[in-house]
């Protein structure tokens, strides 16, 4: 492979065009239909454990309620806030980098880096209350109110964790992924020719603010008023 | 895209936050789970359509796209017609 890149003539095609591909445009669509495969095998992935979730909650409703009581809607509600603005500069910076606008797709990704940041903040902040409130399963798991429930609200509190620790997970990727197209722009790597790496970077950035966008709803603000009904 | 595009999702992506939340607030009894799920859906679908461009993505996106939610519904589908309907445990 090396040696056919070394021996064809410089400039004759856009730097970052690769050889399989016809053209920028084919390139393109192939990224972001790609993106898209990997984004349906995240869709299941995260269906699947709402779905068990779910299953769960309509098997203990008491349970689940007094869990998601555990919750504090405000900081779950700054969070989705903040996880909508970053979203919205991602999709400026995708804009800025489609319009060939070095530093504002610069400033753009920064600021989506600085909101991600800001949420990561504010769930280690919820993480340590949690953790010091004895609500991490396990045996140091603490459920005096109703001892009969404590087994049921540890699993609300499984789930909990696993589903927002994943999520979490997912932001701190996205970061990286941010500060190495911050470093790409930086560069000039983008025009309207070629946007591609931004746009796909936007596409997993605003897939896991729909997933937030979720469970936000699931495990802070459903069952608080309406647990009993199933 | 036009610029006030991006600003109108997002007014609708933070009026949909404040309803959802507001709306948790009062018990609707049985409304609770499908208006919270209303809401957060039509959320998602406005991202999906204007974030991530979908709205001007090739036919092939989209049948990819479609596809995916499909398959997370016969998922859905099929496990809670088993775990719904199991007379052994009344739910």
């Amino acid at each position: 492979m090396s040696v056919v890149t070394n021996e064809h003539p410089a400039h004759e095609h856009h730097p970052f065009l690769q050889h399989h591909f016809e053209d920028l445009g084919q390139q393109h669509e192939a990224s972001t239909l790609g993106m898209w495969m990997f984004l349906t095998t995240e869709i299941l992935f995260f269906g699947g454990l709402l779905m068990a979730y779910w299953i769960y909650r309509i098997m203990y409703p008491d349970a689940w309620s007094l869990g998601a009581a555990q919750q504090h809607a405000l900081y779950g509600g700054i969070n989705t806030i903040v996880l909508i603005i970053s979203s919205l500069t991602m999709a400026l910076a995708v804009r800025n980098a489609q319009l060939g606008k070095r530093m504002a797709t610069v400033r753009m990704l920064v600021a989506t880096l600085v909101f991600g940041g800001t949420f990561l903040l504010v769930k280690s902040i919820e993480y340590t209350q949690h953790w010091r409130e004895g609500l991490f399963p396990g045996v140091h798991f603490t459920w005096n109110e109703t001892p009969a429930l404590a087994p049921k609200v540890q699993l609300f509190m499984t789930f909990y964790w696993s589903l927002t620790g994943l999520h979490a997970l997912h932001m701190v990727i996205g970061a990286g992924l941010l500060i190495w197209m911050i470093w790409r722009a930086w560069r000039g790597h983008f025009g309207p020719e070629y946007y591609s790496p931004v746009e796909v970077m936007g596409l997993y950035w605003h897939f896991v603010d729909i997933v937030w966008i979720f469970l936000f709803a699931f495990l802070y603000l459903i069952p608080a008023a309406g647990g009993h009904h199933g | 895209m036009p610029l006030w595009i991006y600003f109108a999702v997002f007014a609708a992506l933070t009026a949909g936050t404040l309803l959802t939340w507001w709306v948790s607030t009062i018990d609707l009894g049985m409304l609770n789970t499908p208006i919270a799920l209303f809401i957060a859906t039509t959320k998602a679908v406005l991202v999906i359509l204007f974030f991530m461009h979908v709205i001007h993505s090739p036919r092939l996106t989209w049948v990819v796209i479609i596809a995916s939610f499909l398959w997370l519904g016969v998922l859905f589908v099929l496990t809670f017609a088993d775990y719904l309907t199991r007379t052994w445990k009344i739910y």
